[in-house]
């Protein structure tokens, strides 16, 4: 495993003892694409949230070879910002330097020039000053990026990040993660939206509770796989009984 | 007349200098935390820590009898333990913050009023219930002081990671190991003011010159650095206008303080310039792009 990788070791994740995402295996290299999809409820933010260190593993473990947790940016869902609260676009951009700088320290001006470019890179100059609860949809998916781009983080988590923005706005963003993924990053990212897997993720993992297949996204996304992954079952059964698989973390 | 009303109260009698500054440092540290309770949706919980620290000081009472050490410490230890436990039982059990906040405020104000019925008179009740800002001696009006300069260094210098951490708290997390203790550190400073503020007005009171003219600041500007200082200023001239009130009226000054912040707060809700119900009611014309 090269410095960088996480590594998957028979991972079990969930909530109180039921498993949302049973048993996988595998590795994400540096500087890998990867996209995470599935149908509703087949495990894909939790895995995010286990690999941005939120949620521990019911069973096995994740590896980080060379990493700490701070390395990695997460883009979670945008429902969980407060919008409401009285923050403009250019303090919300600058809260990716805190990485660097700490709580305390001062933004200097190396990190007020990064920030000016995140922002125009988003194509958002010109509104430094709007309260972000003034923002639309896009716009707002486009501030979350800028501030990821602040955040300059070798490994880049983001959950759903095209949902209800529009196609100017996707293309836009496309072009960043292509452009971290030109930098060497690791992006991995949960999408609804297949042809746009296919387009930017050279790898997919089909997940539905357990994974369907994990390699290349055409692979991954074909019919016979796609098939395979809806005839999950979302409900739990309430008389299941503990799962006896091998729990030995293992490589894939 | 104007003088008469306004200013010679003040000018003839010591005790109301004294109450004066006392509210007016009150005011100032303890209506910017309010802005943010309000910010984090912990507007309640001001109330709930303010309940949480009567065990504590009765007990310092009951010890030591009306010493202000006693039982600043006494509040002080029963609030921070009340404000630690119901963070930890958020963060390790299936509870809810204001859930477990509300549990364990209404343990500790039964102990409270408990310790306080063991020994205590009528008049010692009172005294904690509702605070004594027109008798402040030296040692307690330097001790409002002390905690307001404290208070106030210390947003100075975390306002940023304040700030972020009731925005977004997972962030502040995960961009430095610090962002776990912000909540806690934050609690603890709304406890000082509280106990501060629990000398002055008294268990009751405290929590209102650090609520109202907060809610009042945010419906005159979205801007969050404007909010504090605003804050601050209505709370001062609440306390202000309050003991001229209470010095004419006869009326106990700690409620009166109050209610002249309530006063503040209605007129607010009415003509607020970013959130009262006239400008939202009946906005301006739109403009053209």
């Amino acid at each position: 495993m090269s410095a960088g990788a996480i590594r998957l070791e028979n991972v079990t994740l969930g909530y109180e003892r039921r498993p949302a995402v049973h048993h996988i295996s595998g590795v994400v290299e540096a500087g890998a694409g990867l996209a995470v999809c599935g149908p509703n409820g087949a495990g894909k933010s939790t895995l995010l949230k286990a690999l941005a260190g939120l949620l521990t593993p019911l069973g096995g473990r994740i590896v980080y070879d060379g990493l700490a947790l701070r390395d990695i940016a997460y883009l979670p869902q945008s429902a969980e910002i407060d919008h409401a609260f009285p923050i403009d676009v250019l303090d919300f951009v600058s809260m990716g330097a805190m990485r660097r700088i700490g709580l305390f320290g001062r933004v200097g001006a190396a990190e007020r020039a990064r920030i000016a470019s995140a922002l125009a890179a988003v194509g958002l100059e010109g509104f430094e000053d709007r309260a972000i609860g003034t923002l639309s949809g896009g716009q707002m998916q486009r501030v979350l990026f800028a501030r990821l781009l602040v955040e300059d983080c070798p490994v880049i988590l983001l959950d759903e990040p095209f949902g209800a923005i529009d196609a100017r706005t996707i293309d836009d963003l496309v072009k960043i993660i292509a452009r971290w993924r030109e930098e060497g990053r690791t992006v991995i990212a949960v999408l609804h939206e297949l042809d746009l897997a296919r387009r930017a993720f050279p790898q997919a993992l089909l997940l539905a509770r357990e994974p369907i297949f994990w390699g290349a996204t055409r692979e991954a996304l074909s019919e016979a796989h796609l098939a395979q992954a809806s005839h999950m079952v979302e409900a739990y059964d309430r008389e299941a009984e503990e799962c006896r698989r091998d729990e030995t973390p293992h490589a894939a | 007349m104007l003088h008469e009303l306004f200013i010679a109260p003040f000018v003839d009698y010591e005790f109301m200098r004294r109450a004066l500054v006392g509210a007016i440092a009150l005011s100032i540290s303890g209506c910017p935390l309010g802005v943010f309770l309000i910010l984090r949706r912990m507007s309640l919980a001001g109330d709930a820590l303010s309940h949480a620290i009567l065990p504590g000081a009765a007990l310092g009472y009951l010890a030591c009898g009306l010493s202000l050490p006693a039982m600043t410490f006494g509040g002080l230890l029963a609030g921070l333990a009340v404000a630690v436990a119901s963070s930890a039982a958020a963060r390790w059990t299936a509870l809810r913050e204001d859930a477990s906040l509300a549990a364990f405020y209404l343990v500790s104000l039964a102990l409270g009023v408990a310790l306080v019925s063991l020994k205590g008179s009528n008049v010692d009740l009172l005294h904690v219930l509702f605070g004594s800002v027109l008798a402040l001696d030296d040692a307690t009006l330097i001790f409002l002081a002390a905690i307001a300069s404290f208070t106030l260094s210390a947003l100075a210098l975390a306002y940023r990671a304040l700030a972020l951490d009731t925005f977004d708290p997972l962030f502040a997390r995960r961009v430095s190991p610090l962002g776990e203790w912000i909540p806690f550190a934050f609690l603890a400073l709304v406890v000082l003011n509280l106990v501060a503020g629990f000398h002055a007005l008294g268990t009751l009171m405290a929590v209102g010159i650090i609520m109202l003219p907060a809610a009042s600041a945010r419906l005159w500007t979205r801007d969050l650095t404007g909010a504090l200082p605003l804050a601050a200023a209505i709370g001062a001239a609440s306390s202000y206008f309050g003991l001229v009130l209470s010095f004419r009226t006869g009326l106990a000054a700690g409620p009166v303080i109050i209610l002249m912040a309530g006063g503040a707060y209605f007129l607010s809700l009415i003509f607020g310039k970013t959130g009262g119900v006239i400008r939202l009611r009946r906005p301006k014309r739109h403009l053209e792009g």
